[in-house]
Order: C-alpha cells, then sequence, then structure tokens
C-alpha cells in the first residue's frame, strides 16, 4: 500500500489548520520501549512553550498487553484527559483496528507499513510509517533495534507537526541525562524518519503546532507526582522511611532512594542522614514507621490500597498512642486488587477512619505535584505537630504522570518538631504527664526514647489509659481521652491546608472536588461559563473538612460533589458534616478508572441541571 | 536443681549500688498483674537483676513488646525505660522502626509463643534476618492465656488442655531453629525456673550486636502446667538439660576474672566482654558451630530432650544500624541543618527538571 494512494482516495476537503490544541494518541505494547519515545514527544513540546500533559494508560502486566500514551497540547493551558484524539500512532498491531475506531473525523492515522489491517475509514487520513526499514538501518545492537523503532514516529510526527528538532534533540538530552552515545543513536533514527517523511507524505491533515509568541511553559518544571513527593519527603527532613512495592506508590520510594543518598549524606561525616528499609509488608511497614516516628524520627512510608488495608489495626494504635507518622496513599482502583494500573479516589473514607473503633486521621490531598512537594514536607510538620499519623491522598493519575508544574518552593517555615521535652524541660516542669491537655488543644507533650532524665520514661500503649500514660479501665479516663482527641481533631481542622476557593459572583452552582479530578473541573467551569453557566469550586486540600466548607455550601444553591468514585465518598463526607445542608449537596462521581474529563464533568453537571 | 522461679537472688551478696551507681530500686518495675507463680515474673525479676548486673542506664533502653500475657510484663520492670505495648505479632517491626530512629539505645523485647510463633511469625523471621540489634526474650509457654488457654503454634503435639476440645493436632514451631535458620547469630534456650541462667544469658545477649533470640520456657501455671507439658514447672525441672555452661565477663570486669588455662574458650563479644565457655571436651555443645546447633535441636525434637544454654552464637552479621551506616547522632536527634537541604540544591533540582 502506497501512501499516495491513499492520499488521492482520503483527502478531505480543505480544512483549517489546527494550531497548539489537539491530543496525541500512541498505542503501544507494555514494555516496548515506547515510554522514552512519548517522553520526548511530551517533552519537545514543553520546551516550545506549548503547554502540554501526558497520560500513560497501562495494563498491570511486564510486557506484552497493550498500552496506551496520551499527548495533549493545549494552547489554553488545559491539561485534563481528552477522551478522543486528533492523532493516532498505532505501533500495536493487535489494538489498530480498535485505535482507528477510535480516532476523530478528519484524524491523522499513523501507523507502521507492514500493519496487517483494513483502512476500513474514509474519514481520516492515513499515514504509513516504515517502521521496520528505518530501524533496522539503525546504528544500534540488534537488542536494542525493537526499542529504537519508536523513534520512527517521533521524526514523522515531528515532521507532521512541525516540531523542531532542536527541541527534540534537547528533549532526548534530558531523557537519556546527556549520554551523548544514546542520544546521537535515537537522534539518528528521528532524523532519518523526518527525512523519509519529507520525501514521502503529503501532510493534507490540519493539526501542527506552533511556537507561541511568549511561551507559555517559561520557567516551568515537568514532573510526576511520586518523585514531587519524594522530594518534598528529602526537603521535609524525613529520616526514615519504610516502604513495600505496590503499584502505583512505587517510584515514591524509587525517588527517595534516589535523591536521598545525592541530598541528604553528611557532608562532614559522609553518613546517611536517613534510613530506608524495605518491609516484608505494608503491615510491618507501618510498625516500623510508628516505632520510629514514636523514637523521634520523621518517619513515613508510601503504599496503596491494599497496603492501606494492612496497614489499618497500625493506623488504629498510631492514632490512639498518639504517634507521628506520615503514609502516602497513592490511591488506584478498587475494591480488592481491582485494577492496579487504573486511577481513583475510592480510598477517601477508609483514610478518614482507619482504625478499628471510633478512629477519625487527618488526610492531606494535594490537587497537583506542587502540592505533592508542598505537603511533602508539610505532613511532617503537621504530624509531628498533632502526634499522630497524617495520610496523604495521592492517586496514580498524580503520582505516575508527567505534570507541567511552577517550580518548588523551598520550604517558608522551619522544621516544627511539635511539642517534645527534653531533660532540661523535664528537670524545670518537674516531671509532665503524657496526655495531659496543657495547651486545650488537645495535644499533650511528649518525650522521646533515650531522653537523659528519670523522669522522662512513659508507656506508650494501644490499652486504655490515663493522663499519665498509665493503664486505665476507668470510664472517666476513657472518657476524657477520647474528648481530648476529639479536641485534636479540631485542630487538625484548623492547622491542615484550607480549601482553595474561586468564587463567582452570582453563581448558584457550587462545586467542590480534589486531587486529580481539579484539572477537568477547572476546564468544565470555563465550557459552562462560555454556555452562561455560572460556577464557584471548593477544592479542599485535607480532612477534618475546613469550617470554609460549610460556608461555601451554605452560599450556594446546590453544590455538586465532583469525584473519581463509585459510591461518591468526598460527597458522603460533606454530607455528613453539615446534615442540615444535606439535600443541597449532590453526587457527580464517576468510577471507571481513567481520570476525568471536562467533556464528562460539564456535561453531567448540565444534565442534571436540566 | 535449679530454684524455684518465686525465689529470689541472694541480695546480701550484691553492692548496694552497681558500676554505674544505680540501686537496684532504679530497676524496678510496676506490681506484676500476672497469675500468682507465672513464669514470665520470675524472667521479669531476671531482667532486672541482669540489667542492674550490667549497668544499663534505664533511660538508655527501650522495652518492647506484643500483645498477650509476655507482652504485659514490659510494666513489670525498670520503670524509667520508655516503652512500647505494640499489636499482636508486631512487635518486631516497631522495634526496628524504633531502633532505626536511635539505633544508641538499649532494646529488651519480650514477647510470648503465640505472639512470635503464631500471629508474628513473619516479623521474628523478618527482624532476624535484618540483625536488628535487640534482646528479644520469648516468653514460651505453648499456650494462649489471655483468651482462656488454647493452643499456640509451639504446644506439643498431641497434647491436651482443659478448655481444648481435641488434642493438638500440629506439630510445635521451635523458634530456636527457626532463628538460626533465619541466620541469627545469638540463640538460647533457657527455663523460667533457672534465673540464674536466664540472667547470664540476658547479659551475653546484651553484649551481642543483632538480634538475640533467647527461647525461654515460662510455664503458665493456669492454663498449661501439668507435669506432662513440656512447658511446665515439673518438665522443664525433671529435663532440664544444660548443653553448655558458660560465664559471660563484662568488659570491665576482665581484669578481676582469671581462668585457668586449657578450661575455658573465651568468645569477645561486641562490647568487649567475654563469653567463657566451659572446656568443650567433655561432651558439651559448641555453639560456635551451626551444623552442631541444628542437629542438636532436631536430636532434641526427636528425643524430647529440653536443652538450655547458649545454642548459637554468630557475630559476624553486622547489625542494620551497621548495614545502614548510621553515624553517632541518631537519625531522631539530627538538626534541621543536617536533615533540610540547603535552597541552592532545590534550585538546582529545579532548573534540571526545565
Amino acid at each position: 500500500m502506497s501512501t499516495v494512494e491513499h492520499e488521492v482516495a482520503q483527502t478531505p476537503t480543505e480544512r483549517a489548520a489546527v494550531v497548539n490544541d489537539f491530543t496525541i494518541m500512541v498505542g503501544t505494547k507494555n514494555g516496548s520501549g515506547s515510554q522514552t519515545a512519548n517522553a520526548t514527544i511530551l517533552r519537545a513540546l514543553f520546551k516550545m512553550g506549548l503547554p502540554v500533559s501526558g497520560k500513560n494508560l497501562f495494563p498491570s502486566n511486564i510486557q506484552g498487553l497493550p498500552t496506551w500514551y496520551s499527548v495533549r497540547v493545549s494552547a489554553d493551558g488545559w491539561i485534563a484527559r481528552r477522551d478522543s484524539a486528533e492523532l493516532t500512532i498505532a505501533m500495536n498491531q493487535t489494538t489498530a483496528v480498535e485505535d482507528l475506531a477510535r480516532l476523530a473525523p478528519g484524524g491523522a492515522f499513523l501507523y507502521p507499513d507492514d500493519t496487517k489491517m483494513a483502512l476500513s475509514r474514509t474519514d481520516v487520513i492515513y499515514y504509513p510509517m516504515p517502521v521496520k526499514k528505518l530501524s533496522q538501518a539503525a546504528d544500534v545492537d540488534p537488542k536494542l533495534k525493537s526499542y529504537i523503532a519508536n523513534m520512527v514516529y517521533v521524526g514523522v510526527l515531528s515532521w507532521l507537526l512541525t516540531i523542531d528538532l532542536a527541541d527534540i534533540e534537547s528533549a532526548l538530552a534530558w531523557q537519556f541525562r546527556n549520554k551523548t552515545k544514546a542520544v546521537a543513536t535515537n537522534m539518528a533514527v528521528v532524523n532519518a524518519a523526518y527525512e523519509w517523511a519529507g520525501l514521502n507524505l503529503k501532510k493534507t491533515d490540519p493539526y501542527r503546532v506552533e511556537r507561541l509568541p511568549e511561551s507559555k511553559t517559561e520557567g516551568m518544571i515537568m514532573v510526576d507526582g511520586n518523585m514531587a513527593a519524594a522530594l518534598g519527603s528529602v526537603y521535609g527532613g524525613v529520616t526514615f522511611v519504610a516502604w513495600y512495592p505496590i503499584t502505583p506508590a512505587t517510584s515514591l520510594a524509587d525517588g527517595l532512594n534516589e535523591y536521598l543518598p545525592r541530598l541528604r549524606t553528611d557532608a562532614e561525616t559522609g553518613k546517611p542522614t536517613y534510613a530506608i528499609v524495605q518491609s516484608e509488608d505494608e503491615l510491618a511497614a507501618l510498625g516500623m514507621v510508628l516505632g520510629a516516628g514514636w523514637a523521634g524520627a520523621r518517619a513515613m512510608t508510601s503504599t496503596s490500597g491494599p497496603g492501606i488495608s494492612l496497614m489499618a489495626e497500625f493506623s488504629g494504635l498510631g492514632y490512639f498512642a498518639e504517634i507521628p507518622a506520615v503514609i502516602w496513599d497513592v490511591t488506584r482502583m478498587g475494591p480488592s486488587t481491582g485494577l492496579p494500573t487504573r486511577v481513583s479516589q475510592g480510598d477517601l473514607l477508609k483514610l478518614y477512619f482507619l482504625g478499628h473503633g471510633d478512629t477519625k486521621q487527618v488526610v492531606l490531598m494535594p490537587g497537583d505535584v506542587y502540592e505533592c512537594f508542598e505537603f511533602g514536607w508539610k505532613s511532617f510538620d503537621i504530624a509531628e505537630r498533632l502526634q499522630t499519623p497524617v495520610f496523604v491522598a495521592s492517586d496514580l493519575d498524580i503520582g505516575m504522570n508527567q505534570w507541567m508544574s511552577k517550580p518548588f518552593d523551598y520550604p517558608d517555615m522551619p522544621l516544627d518538631r511539635g511539642k517534645v521535652l527534653n531533660a532540661a524541660d523535664l528537670e524545670r516542669l518537674g516531671g509532665f504527664a503524657r496526655y495531659k491537655d496543657v495547651d486545650g488543644d488537645g495535644i499533650g507533650y511528649r518525650t522521646l526514647p533515650g531522653t537523659d532524665h528519670p523522669l522522662a520514661a512513659y508507656f506508650a500503649r494501644g490499652t486504655g489509659h490515663n493522663e499519665k500514660a498509665s493503664y486505665s479501665e476507668r470510664p472517666d479516663d476513657w472518657v476524657r481521652n477520647l474528648e481530648r482527641l476529639d479536641r485534636k481533631h479540631e485542630t487538625a481542622r484548623k492547622i491542615c491546608p484550607q480549601p482553595v476557593v474561586d468564587e463567582v459572583e452570582g453563581a448558584e452552582i457550587g462545586i467542590i472536588g480534589y486531587g486529580s479530578a481539579t484539572p477537568a473541573i477547572d476546564e468544565a467551569r470555563a465550557i459552562l461559563a462560555k454556555k452562561g453557566v455560572k460556577t464557584s469550586f471548593l477544592r479542599p486540600r485535607a480532612l477534618p473538612l475546613a469550617e470554609s466548607v460549610n460556608e461555601f455550601v451554605a452560599r450556594h444553591k446546590r453544590v455538586y460533589v465532583v469525584e473519581l468514585s463509585q459510591h461518591a465518598q468526598l460527597c458522603d463526607l460533606v454530607r455528613l458534616e453539615m446534615p442540615e445542608m444535606a439535600a443541597k449537596v449532590l453526587p457527580l462521581n464517576l468510577c471507571d478508572g481513567l481520570p476525568l474529563t471536562a467533556r464528562w464533568v460539564s456535561e453531567s453537571l448540565l444534565a442534571r441541571e436540566h | 536443681m535449679p530454684p524455684l522461679p518465686s525465689m529470689p537472688p541472694p541480695a546480701a551478696a550484691k553492692p548496694a549500688v552497681n558500676a554505674i551507681g544505680l540501686g537496684k530500686t532504679d530497676y524496678k518495675g510496676l506490681e506484676s498483674t500476672l497469675c500468682n507463680g507465672c513464669g514470665h515474673d520470675a524472667i521479669s525479676a531476671s531482667i532486672i537483676e541482669a540489667c542492674y548486673e550490667y549497668g544499663i542506664q534505664p533511660e538508655k533502653l527501650i522495652k518492647l513488646s506484643g500483645i498477650g500475657c509476655s507482652s504485659k510484663s514490659p510494666a513489670y520492670f525498670l520503670n524509667r525505660s520508655h516503652a512500647f505495648n505494640t499489636l499482636h505479632g508486631r512487635m518486631p517491626s516497631v522495634a526496628t522502626g524504633a531502633l532505626m530512629a536511635n539505633h544508641l539505645v538499649n532494646a529488651v523485647a519480650v514477647s510470648g509463643d503465640g505472639d512470635t510463633g503464631s500471629i508474628g511469625l513473619s516479623q521474628f523471621k523478618n527482624v532476624v534476618r535484618r540483625n536488628v540489634e535487640m534482646v528479644y526474650i520469648i516468653e514460651n509457654n505453648g499456650v494462649y492465656g489471655l483468651t482462656k488457654g488454647q493452643f499456640s503454634a509451639t504446644a506439643d503435639l498431641g497434647q491436651e488442655l482443659k478448655h481444648q476440645p481435641r488434642p493438638n493436632e500440629m506439630p510445635p514451631i521451635d523458634l530456636c531453629l527457626e532463628a538460626i535458620i533465619s541466620d541469627c547469630g545469638f540463640v538460647a534456650r533457657s527455663f523460667a525456673g533457672d534465673p540464674k541462667q536466664v540472667r547470664m544469658l540476658i547479659k551475653a545477649a546484651f553484649a551481642h550486636r543483632g538480634t538475640a533470640i533467647l527461647d525461654i520456657i515460662s510455664p503458665c501455671v493456669t492454663f498449661n502446667n501439668k507435669d506432662d507439658s513440656s512447658k511446665s514447672y515439673a518438665w522443664g525441672r525433671s529435663h532440664g538439660e544444660v548443653v553448655n555452661d558458660f560465664t559471660f565477663v563484662l568488659p570491665r570486669e576482665q581484669i578481676t576474672v582469671d581462668y585457668k588455662e586449657g578450661e575455658t574458650r573465651e568468645v569477645t563479644m561486641h562490647d568487649g566482654g567475654s563469653i567463657m565457655l566451659q572446656k568443650l571436651d567433655s561432651g558439651k555443645h559448641d555453639p560456635t558451630d551451626r551444623a552442631a546447633a541444628i542437629r542438636l535441636l532436631e536430636d532434641a525434637r526427636l528425643k524430647q530432650r529440653f536443652v538450655t544454654g547458649l545454642i548459637y552464637l554468630d557475630q559476624s552479621r553486622p547489625s542494620l544500624a551497621e548495614v545502614e551506616r548510621l553515624g553517632d547522632v541518631p537519625l531522631s536527634l539530627l538538626p534541621e541543618a543536617k536533615t533540610r537541604p540547603a535552597r541552592a540544591t532545590l534550585d538546582k533540582l529545579m532548573a534540571s527538571m526545565k
């Protein structure tokens, strides 16, 4: 099949150019090495000054199953997932037919020229690529030929979209960490494909990129949420990490393993100022973290839903024995093993109530990679201030995908180590009562094991205890203790990150949403505004919910809670917190394993309004 | 024959204060709430004696336990030490974290046969594998006490218990054997009714840099003390077979102790102290021989022998703190200047992500 035949047959009527606003979908096989190619395209566009977002839709598999990568370019800066693509690169024979069927009308379909499939649609444009020929000609180890084949579509796409090859090369250099040889061999294939496309293809699709007069990505960084969280933790002074491998949280621990040795080796002694232990399971991971937190370390772990379940008993212990800890939940889709490589916000209520008996935990909810970094360090301050486990509810979409961000700001306050008494304090005070509410904020004073004073010791336990940490089954001790813990929860409500609110004059509709739902909500609000529907938006950033959430709900006629959860968990929680207004708090929830789209949010909201 | 556990050791022979100037009352705990005659109380008394004699500063020691009768006992010794009564079977992970945060404190962990051998077997094996430096005492009575008399993982095969509908159908787990095959460097078995041996073993365990496992048969007078139970006082007294005699000599005692050449073998411990092993040519067990240690336990299992003493000693493995290359200051006490990298490092990182 030659290119010309298709063009003759299918060239649509002349269309206006579509510049800097489309989505590219790459269909590949898991483990085929396409990640480098996709990340290169993403970063090259980013380096051209164009707002981009990349999403990896991958299976729970090491090698062979279908995987897709979408790159969205949006001059307006929208970064939510889109449910259609204007350009498809079908590198996986198995899904090529399906990929073709899903391509937007008028879209471009790029495929290896040896693909065996019927080019059945007449409303799209076909571009075959000589993938085998060009990759066979590449000057690399034969074992790497199938990997480098992906550079063919980088070259062809660059020609089609007019991506500057200098930006491709600089993205490759970033990708290969300036390893000259790797950059050169990959670039040679890109160049060959670009040249081949120029000689053999005729561009008839309308999509292209253009450098903007003023860069929209100048000064910005691009990074995934797990790496951001790891870095935030490093700058938060984490000293102990225990973890167990689990998708999609593993790369957070990988980030710690990468950055701690680089940034936290004592210049004077050459010794690490941290310890990382890979535990035998998540249960042991949180046990270690609580042990370390009790003994005064800034201790953390990272996991996902199944690990959170295993941590339930220790979470209750941490809450009741009042031990600081930071636990990242990079949420994936459940119930059970569920869809381990798909996103969800379905752990929220479990985190909030994790433990048996009357337990209420503190949960931080970062909305983007910037907040992953910020909450990375802040979570330790909050945990040590409140002397309690602090959960951070990130998710697979934020955690594992690449996002643009303003550069992370250095922490603007010194470490808050909370209420810790040392030997001199004990001498001055003549002792202490571990669980006494001296300051009225529900938080007692603690001492660290090893404190050199005969009155320093106390007995940490999950059993009933009085103010002096002595075993007690007395009803009055029990009631006093739980009431104090509730007071502490109210303190948490005040000191945790407060909601981000965008209130629009005259808007009757309020939207509440958090975490990775944010980009779709932002874009949906713009779509709705164009249709004359005004909305306000509140993004909670912590549980317990701030008081301002009540006020926001009170000020709006209807409030939609947008989230990726089958049971609309945040909606339930908002209703629970303000029962008198529950009737006007409405769920707008979806649970299909994919990040929300602005189209779904805006259309679903309108449908509910009519 | 070893004395009964309730017999206090002769007090008059001891000085009023130890090497760091503390009296024995500085090591005391709360009054026990365990049953009268419980083996665990005898072990608590031995812990107090050992800490006193070793000269351990209570503030520089942490006590850890899981859940169960045994795990209550840290309340009954060393009031001046921080303690953490954790979850059932999960003490090893908490200990690991605590001793990473502060690797300069001593640790005494108390667990039971259910806590360690049943619910906690994975954490037990993994803490030993990691070689976290701690004295890990298993108060082994073969039965769940707090829940009123169920079989634990160390109960004898075919054993009958009052509250159990059927005789025990499962073979017991040998926790010493489990420890050895997980590369534990200090494995001992003892009997709560032999406080002298228990005390000596605890002191030697303090000198070991790594996890020291002490599996101490500690009779449950309420649920499992029938004469034919291998966890009873009667069985311990009549079947107890000391496989080797040794004396632990503290570093400061070295100069005052004089052993005749040829009668003892000295093994120097990491703290500078020594284990003086009785000469082994009299058929006694050599604890530095791993294969012999496994054979000894296997033989004891087959012949229902109750062997006590130092079963295995290997000081070659580094502790977890050494593997992690921890420095002179505990992680928990590092100042902000050491734990928050400078602003310039973040600027550089941000530039690299553009």
